[in-house]
């Protein structure tokens, strides 16, 4: 395992082809999900007629700011919890310092960068935040009776690649060369998992939000937040 | 998995059609259901849905059963849709008898979840399928499924025959011309304006409230009518049950009649569901975006005379007055604000409820709960608790709920809690306080000899 973990070869696959892969994956695999709900959504029939863009935008809208919607507000430290853990995981590995670097070192490509700091601390924020999200699975008594083991794999699966981003970047626990690979294994399979497990719920909010504000607003005259 | 803890019900319904289930008529219409009628939006939501639970404090049967987990909205998907699609379908008649009554006596489909949901996810449209699955395999409490089955005789929920309703109608109008000097039903009216259509109940025990409507549009001289033929009912329980196709025949036999009176607007009564049914349900089944003639609630209709003077309030109910918004027709249609603006009108001291609007509580009877029987009271006793705490708060000593749902279990519910209150239909409160024309009222023959 050590040996395949520092191996050279592996490394060099690693960064180069299994990338392309995973990001073809990645997107191709989502905009053939999204396409394909699209279709399917044809077959309900009740789904289109009712589409509106000024209710299915009023209904996004309460929902991605933080206590505009009735939830949120009944819910305060969940909401908190659930704002940060997203707006860093999204944020963090797009600005990441290292990130950049290795970009700009492959394409010349360069955009604004976070600070080291404050990438450290975001990072934090996602592993602190999936740490909250597990205790509330494992003790709120709601949230515990419809978790299922692919619930704790899901948040594994986006915990990890901060876990050990975090690790390799301060030569934690084990040395800097397996940790990144380690890091770079699990965030590709992040990347891969998108489109094929409930993580899907990343381009499916938007469908979903936009159907159901549309339904409140133009047929239920009335507010969904 | 947390332990379940259910009171045993006895219902035939459920126990006498399980018998009948086959392992390969149950996988059958499961993959039917599932497949077949269900298309994107279950799939998008099994898919979107993160198990966050929030959607818990949404439901009154969660709040009720003091935060019991198994009773709130996604634990209630976890049980019945989530457990058959992991079983592929092969699940064994004990286990349809348990979606059955998660589907039918745990759920109102009262659509508050979905709000409550981050994603939107419309768990009212997941029971229902569920229903569907339950209602395709005649899985389904006695009590509905006789109603249904009236459906598809009588095209009412009641068993009242085409007869009986005319011989109804006809003393009806005679005692109301003691109230009113010459009142008129007018059946079979054509080109008329307006075209009720009462709640079966209307025209078998609760003839009192077929007669208030009628007093109401005679003083507001609506021009208005009633279909003599099948067709006037507007109730459907065949959509509570899962029979879509007789729900649809039913709804169709209704637009009919309408269309065959040429009457610009119907006008269901102080109902939840047949509003539900003609506008969504029914209309969406025929393949109508909305309903093809202008369908209109009382709620709509009273507010609209008052605001413009066809109607007139001559004095004002006493007493603290509160008001329950049947989901039917405030958090699916809106018309919470018209609810209040009539009470406002009509009542002294109007003390509104919390939550309000389109986030009140189901009164726990809705989606067909109200008619399960017996078997099935102590469900809506317990699980609307939640909605009477949320009136016993108000101090109000009336309670004002346009619909026969509401109305019916909140009467029952004052009973069970032992409270100090009574619930009232708008038409009831307008009855009393409406102002009779000079030119309607009848002249006593006492009175007339003192002239």
């Amino acid at each position: 395992m050590y040996e395949f973990l520092t191996s050279q070869v592996v490394y060099d696959f690693l960064k180069g082809p299994m990338v392309w892969v995973s990001f073809i994956i990645f997107i191709g695999g989502s905009i053939y999900r999204v396409l394909s709900l699209i279709s399917l959504a044809k077959k309900d029939k009740v789904v289109y007629p009712y589409l509106s863009v000024k209710y299915s935008l009023r209904s996004i809208f309460h929902w991605v700011i933080p206590y505009a919607s009735t939830t949120w507000r009944k819910r305060p430290w969940v909401t908190l919890m659930t704002f940060l853990f997203h707006i860093c995981l999204l944020v963090t590995p797009v600005f990441l310092l290292a990130h950049n670097m290795i970009l700009y070192n492959s394409w010349g490509i360069r955009w604004w960068t976070l600070p080291e700091t404050l990438g450290d601390i975001m990072t934090l924020t996602v592993i602190a935040c999936s740490l909250f999200f597990l205790l509330r699975r494992l003790i709120a008594p709601e949230v515990r009776f419809v978790t299922f083991a692919s619930d704790y794999l899901i948040l594994g699966i986006v915990a990890a690649p901060f876990i050990t981003g975090f690790l390799a970047f301060h030569q934690l626990l084990f040395d800097y060369r397996p940790m990144v690979m380690l890091h770079i294994i699990l965030g590709e399979i992040m990347l891969m998992a998108i489109p094929f497990t409930r993580l899907s719920h990343m381009f499916f909010f938007w469908l979903t939000r936009a159907h159901t504000g549309s339904e409140f607003g133009v047929f239920r005259h009335s507010r969904d937040y | 998995m947390l332990k379940m803890a259910r009171k045993p019900v006895s219902d035939p319904g459920f126990d006498e059609s399980a018998k009948k289930l086959t392992p390969e008529k149950i996988e059958k219409t499961i993959k039917w259901v599932l497949e077949k009628e269900a298309a994107g939006r279950l799939k998008a939501y099994l898919e979107t849905c993160i198990h966050c639970g929030l959607c818990s404090e949404a439901c009154h049967f969660y709040i009720s059963y003091d935060r019991d987990p198994s009773y709130a909205p996604v634990a209630k998907v976890r049980q019945t849709l989530w457990d058959m699609i992991g079983k592929k379908g092969k699940v064994d008649a004990e286990t349809i008898k348990q979606y059955a009554r998660i589907a039918f006596a745990e759920c109102n489909i009262c659509r508050r979840c979905s709000m409550y949901c981050p994603f939107g996810i419309d768990m009212g449209y997941l029971m229902i399928l569920v229903r569907r699955i339950c209602g395709l395999l005649g899985v389904v409490p006695q009590y509905l499924q006789d109603q249904s089955n009236s459906q598809s005789y009588t095209y009412g929920q009641a068993w009242v025959g085409q007869d009986d309703w005319v011989d109804t109608v006809q003393f009806i109008e005679e005692e109301l011309r003691m109230d009113i000097r010459n009142a008129r039903i007018p059946l079979d009216k054509e080109g008329a304006e307006v075209m009720y259509s009462p709640h079966s109940l209307e025209a078998k025990f609760k003839t009192n409230l077929l007669s208030n409507i009628a007093k109401i549009l005679n003083v507001a001289r609506v021009d208005w009518t009633m279909p003599s033929f099948d067709g006037w009912d507007s109730t459907n329980q065949a959509m509570h049950a899962g029979d879509h196709e007789i729900m649809g025949m039913a709804e169709r036999k209704h637009f009919d009649a309408a269309l065959k009176l040429k009457v610009k607007k119907i006008m269901t009564s102080e109902c939840g569901h047949s509003f539900r049914a003609a506008v969504y349900d029914g209309s969406r089944w025929l393949g109508w975006k909305e309903p093809p003639i202008t369908y209109l609630q009382p709620t709509q209709v009273f507010y609209e005379l008052i605001r413009d003077g066809k109607l007139k309030i001559a004095k004002k109910l006493p007493g603290p007055v509160t008001v329950q918004d049947p989901c039917s027709i405030v958090r699916n249609r809106g018309m919470g604000d018209m609810l209040r603006s009539i009470v406002k009108w009509t009542c002294e001291d109007f003390r509104d409820v919390n939550p309000r609007l389109e986030h009140n509580y189901c009164c726990c009877a809705g989606s067909g709960v109200i008619n399960y029987g017996p078997p099935w009271k102590f469900i809506r006793m317990e699980g609307g608790r939640a909605k009477i705490e949320q009136f016993r708060a108000t101090g109000a000593k009336t309670i004002i709920a346009p619909c026969h749902s509401c109305h019916k279990t909140i009467e029952e519910m004052i009973k069970y809690y032992k409270l100090d209150m009574h619930v009232m239909f708008i038409s009831e409160v307008l009855v009393e306080t409406m102002e009779i024309p000079e030119d309607l009222k009848v002249i006593k023959p006492a009175k007339a000899e003192k002239e």
